[in-house]
């Protein structure tokens, strides 16, 4: 039995790297310091359910063949396409996008990463606005306002909060964490009273938890570290917040321009804005504009409502003013673990971040005619390769469609529901688990990532099945010029 | 008798803790297949409907309908808000239209929402029968 320290952990943008995994016979038996999804993943890479054979579909079916006839087929099927995509990407190492990249220049093909689909809004905004950012240790030694828009980390980053904001321990900003246990402590109470009182049947009861349509002010007055979350649900990171504010939907851009004109002292002349009063607006914006150094946290609340990259960009510009007064920063919360890398190794193989089209012999961005999702729903494409990514269980249905209809490649370590619509399936070696490499964590700070235990025998990592298929490709390629 | 009552609400799509860690138990699990079938709703909205916690309806939208199960958020109060997590299931409900920029828009799509107690939820494997008929 073997304890192995530090450990990246490969789910969430957050990289945690303080994992630490207990190793017994090859397999990973116990997980300490991650979360429930941590602990999922690693203890997955020995599930009984792991394909461990190239499979190709015959009449219908997949069918266990070698890795090399898989490769071979992967490389005619890519070959033969004239307009193929390759996607996936945020769940790999770097190394293995670069590969990737090659690959779809030598074939000329489009090649688009998942970003597309979550944070994708949230980089055409920052081309258009630029961001003021900084890394996470920076946000954990000294923020001292914390704001959660449009995404919630306690389902999505589990450990976010408790490493790098709110319940950190900085060293010029002490964690939160014990005003939060006496306030659920206050709360549990209060709710246990509440629930003796309906017992009871007291009407004129109010529950307290509606903090919605209280005033901030009693919430935002008390010394330290302050958490805000600004949602259209009450998530559950929003119970942890000192104040929730609770958005109508789809009205995010509204709060923002109101919050721009109060940081400059200009005069609301409604009542209300996005549902919230525009009195208790105020005091937000008091609390903001009067911290020492502010971050906010946004998520696909933002980026994937109506306004989308519109709501960013008045994200961004909300903290270019609030940075007049003092100091504010932004980031967006990347959801996989390696989709910013994805977006990084494009952007400097490429000079684009995503949604990369190769079909004229060079690289060429149009999001919205490049990217996958438009390029599927004009079903266009002629063959895909999807790499460490689930589309079909992820897109629109329409765009699905065309995906699985067309011949299919899939790299994958697990049987996922887009794998089990593949013509041809190689399984691969789980990155950060069983092969090596780099990911990007959401602020932009290269990890290595471990290999803890050995793969299943014959399967490789996706880099190498990518090094594996490219070769293959060159190969047909130069047959067939011979060949005339 | 009445006719069966619809109601008209805002679908939200997004991730949960039990869908992330479902996720990773394979996408064919028990536990992942029940974490993105499932509708949280309103209590309040429930009651509109007249069904129970656990009860299968009916979600639809433009763009497809789907029964799922619909269970009472924990979150609330959202009246008019459903919430649907990630998965095959909304996928059917969404609106592909990226606007040109590559991003369907998952957030925020009108849908209504009616019992179906005598529907069944379809499993992965029918689902991905019923939608996209590979084989
Ligand atoms: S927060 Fe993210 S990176 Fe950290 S342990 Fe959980 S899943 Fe892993």
């Amino acid at each position: 039995m073997t304890v192995v320290k530090a450990v990246t952990c490969p789910v969430c943008g957050c990289l945690c790297d303080d994992i630490e995994l207990t190793v017994r016979n090859g397999r990973i038996i116990k997980v300490k310091n991650g979360c429930a999804m941590c602990e999922a993943k690693f203890l997955s890479h020995a599930s009984d359910h792991r394909p461990t054979k190239s499979m190709i579909r015959r009449e219908g079916k997949l069918v266990e063949v070698s890795l090399e006839e898989a490769v071979r087929k992967a490389a005619e099927i890519l070959v033969d396409a004239s307009y193929p995509v390759l996607y996936g990407w945020s769940s790999t190492s770097c190394e293995a996008t670069k590969v990737g990249i090659e690959l779809c220049e030598e074939i000329g093909g489009v090649i688009d990463n998942t970003a597309v689909v979550c944070h994708g809004p949230s980089i055409l905004a920052v081309q258009q606005v630029g961001i003021p950012s900084c890394t996470l240790g920076q946000v954990r030694h000294r923020a001292d306002l914390i704001i959660y828009w449009g995404c919630d980390p306690w389902s999505a980053h589990p450990r976010h909060i408790e490493r790098y904001t709110a319940f950190s321990e900085g060293r010029f900003e002490k964690s939160a964490w014990r005003t939060y246990i006496n306030k659920v402590k206050a709360l549990v109470g209060s709710k246990k009273i509440e629930s003796a009182i309906r017992r009871l049947a007291i009407k004129s009861w109010e529950p307290a938890v509606a903090r919605v349509e209280k005033s901030p002010s009693q919430y935002l007055s008390r010394e330290g570290r302050k958490l805000i979350v600004v949602d259209v649900r009450r998530t559950k990171t929003a119970e942890m917040a000192d104040y929730f504010i609770q958005v109508e939907p789809g009205k995010d851009y509204e709060l923002f321009k109101a919050m721009r004109a109060l940081i400059r002292d200009q005069e609301i002349e409604v009542d209300r804005v996005a549902g919230v009063p525009v009195e208790y607006l105020e005091d937000v914006v008091d609390v903001m504009v009067s911290c020492d150094f502010g971050a906010i946290f946004f998520g696909l609340g933002l980026t994937m409502g109506s306004a989308k990259l519109k709501n960013i960009e008045e994200a961004i510009r909300l903290t270019r003013d609030l940075n007049m007064r003092t100091k504010f920063i932004i980031m967006p919360m990347r959801g996989h673990f390696n989709v910013a890398g994805a977006n990084i190794v494009s952007t400097w193989e490429t000079g684009y971040p995503f949604a990369v089209d190769f079909s004229l012999g060079y690289p060429r961005y149009n999001p919205g005619e490049t990217s996958v999702v438009d390029i599927l729903l004009r079903k266009e494409s002629d063959a895909a390769l999807v790499i460490a990514s689930d589309p079909v269980s992820n897109f629109p249905h329409k765009a699905s469609e065309h995906l699985v209809q067309k011949p299919l490649i899939v790299i994958d370590a697990h049987m996922n529901v887009t794998a089990s619509m593949a013509d041809v399936f190689i399984p691969a070696a789980m990155v950060g688990i069983e092969a090596e490499g780099t990911a990007y964590r959401m602020d932009h700070v290269p990890i290595p990532l471990k290999k803890v235990v050995d793969p299943p025998e014959g399967v490789f990592s996706d880099e190498e099945i990518l090094r594996l298929i490219l070769s293959e490709v060159r190969k047909i390629k130069k047959e067939r010029m011979e060949a005339g | 008798m009445d006719k069966k009552p619809k109601l008209k609400v805002t679908l939200v799509t997004g991730r949960t803790i039990e869908q992330g860690a479902g996720k990773e138990y394979g996408k064919f699990s028990r536990k992942y297949g029940e974490s993105v079938s499932t509708c949280y709703m309103d209590p309040e909205d429930m009651k509109k409907l007249a069904i129970r916690d656990r009860t299968n309806i009916l979600v639809s939208t433009k763009y497809g309908s789907v029964v799922v199960k619909a269970a009472k958020s924990s979150r609330a109060p959202h009246p008019g808000i459903i919430y649907i997590p990630y998965g095959p299931w909304v996928n059917v409900l969404v609106d592909p239209e990226t606007n040109s920029i590559g991003m369907p828009t998952l957030k925020g799509i009108p849908a209504e929402v009616e019992p179906a107690p005598d529907k069944p939820i379809l499993s992965l494997e029918e689902l991905l029968k019923q939608q996209f008929r590979k084989d």
